[in-house]
């Protein structure tokens, strides 16, 4: 059967992501709720605002069950908003935010400054120079020894990978090039045969 | 903009993107740091500080300017997701000063008294993204044309009624549907009929969408208006009066945010509907007159 990506579709970039996912011929689905949810083998969680998410995630029911998926293996991949939703440890951020905790990171809430310092510029990855787009970007304060660094800005962690959790403080699905989703993708289908 | 290790601020790309990030999310008026924490509170993706929200404008009457830069500080400093602010149409200074300030966004807004009655600002000119307001396909396209990252649609704000809101997403969204179904003869009059440059209605019909995002604006007081606005085609909304002009603002923006992610689900709507109390009491359209109404400033 052919894998379904999930595109967390609470508030953000979903729908770049999406298309995205889609242009790569694979299946997508929106998920807003936990039976969406039990449908999708992967989940992406984009970029959008962390605090805002974190709400709808508890109301939603979502919390919980994308929890027991992150730990049951589910491949999954966050940028920038998600790449903090997924993080052991975030600073500046709001006190009642909650994360996943599900790579070992500690990332720090619009590091990179507000909306007028957001920039875009190449970035170094395992398959080549990427156009990374940082818009009001956390920052990787922090890597955990189990934690591979994949992609680097000059000398700076910004794509990270903990077994089956991936996570970038930039924007892929505006880069107009799906390499990296397409990395998930087939990283993702290589651990589903294992 | 280009820097010496090749990095660019300021690209269409980069501000187009914050535009992305706002999506299915609320945008709430706020006037001062005790409003914005609860707008964050309640789940907002960004707020927009001004000294007076839009029904108090139509009340007050008089000329309705760009925000004490000291209120924008008061805001910026009291939450951490984007602010944005107001700029009257045309004044390019009073968003050179905003953009000195870091506000994330700015706002062309005919909310305010317009300050040019010919021209928009050049917001290619500025680092900030902005948003203009439409009230039809020509005029968004216009406004993309002069730099803007986001269209929102006017409405008619400081109303509580949401029929304008829905008359432009429906003028809007209904002539791109008809644009994707044209031929390239009928393009060039599309353009002419919209008095919009050829090159963007042509990307309409080849990618079958709008180039920027497109959030809806103006007469939004309830959950259920909020889930309107998203299935007729809006990206995200701006609650400006709706929430701090009703009995129990902070129930009411949750409600809202809850309603804006999940505003196919029926069963959410009436379940965050329940118990608000009363909304901001609202004006139908014929109690104002031509001069009262925001939606016809601007070009």
């Amino acid at each position: 059967m052919n894998p379904v990506v999930g595109v967390l579709a609470l508030q953000g970039a979903f729908a770049a992501h999406a298309e995205c996912v889609a242009s790569l011929g694979v299946s997508v689905l929106e998920v807003r709720t936990p039976e969406q949810l039990e449908q999708v083998d992967a989940l992406v969680m984009p970029g959008g605002e962390s605090s805002t998410m974190s709400q709808l995630l508890l109301s939603s029911g979502l919390f919980d069950a994308i929890s027991t998926r992150i730990s049951a293996g589910m491949p999954t991949f966050g940028t920038c908003a998600g790449m903090i939703l997924l993080a052991s440890e975030v600073l500046d951020g709001r006190p009642d935010q909650r994360s996943f905790g599900a790579i070992n990171i500690s990332v720090r809430r619009n590091a990179f400054g507000r909306q007028i310092d957001s920039f875009e510029t190449s970035i170094d990855t395992p398959f080549g120079a990427f156009h990374g787009v940082f818009i009001r970007a956390p920052r990787i304060e922090r890597v955990g020894p189990d934690v591979e660094v994949i992609g680097r800005l000059g000398d700076e962690p910004v794509l990270v990978r903990q077994g089956n959790v991936m996570a970038a403080s930039f924007h892929p699905e505006l880069a107009g090039d799906a390499r990296l989703h397409e990395y998930f993708v087939s990283s993702m289908t290589t651990a589903r045969k294992v | 903009m280009t820097s010496s290790n090749g990095s660019s601020v300021g690209t269409q790309r980069v501000k187009r993107g914050l535009a992305e990030m706002l999506k299915g999310g609320v945008i709430m008026d706020v006037v001062n740091a005790e409003q914005a924490k609860i707008a964050e509170d309640a789940g907002a993706c960004a707020v927009m500080a001004l000294e007076r929200v839009p029904a108090d404008i139509r009340r007050d009457g008089g000329v309705a300017r760009m925000s004490d830069p000291e209120m924008i500080e008061g805001i910026k400093a009291a939450v951490t997701i984007p602010v944005m602010a107001k700029v009257r149409i045309g004044h390019f200074v009073e968003a050179q000063i905003l953009e000195s300030l870091g506000v994330d966004f700015i706002d062309e807004s005919e909310v305010l008294t317009p300050a040019d009655e010919t021209h928009h600002i050049d917001k290619f000119a500025f680092t900030v993204p902005f948003v203009c307001g439409a009230t039809n396909l020509g005029e968004a396209l216009r406004r993309v044309s002069e730099g803007a990252c986001m269209i929102r649609s006017k409405g008619e704000a400081g109303t509580g009624n949401i029929v304008e809101a829905v008359r432009h997403l429906r003028n809007i969204f209904g002539d791109i549907r008809k644009i994707t179904q044209a031929d390239n003869a009928e393009l060039f009059q599309w353009a002419k009929t919209l008095q919009a440059p050829l090159g963007l209605v042509q990307e309409i019909a080849e990618t079958g969408k709008f180039p920027v995002p497109i959030f809806c604006a103006g007469g939004i007081a309830t959950p259920a208006d909020a889930a309107l606005a998203m299935q007729l085609g809006g990206e995200a909304v701006f609650v400006g009066s709706g929430i701090f002009k009703s009995d129990d603002p902070a129930p009411r923006a949750k409600a809202i945010v809850e309603a804006t992610t999940h505003f196919r689900d029926a069963s959410v709507l009436a379940r965050v509907s329940r118990g608000l109390g009363a909304p901001m009491t609202g004006i139908a359209m014929d109690e104002i007159n031509g001069t009262q109404r925001f939606a016809e400033r601007g070009w």
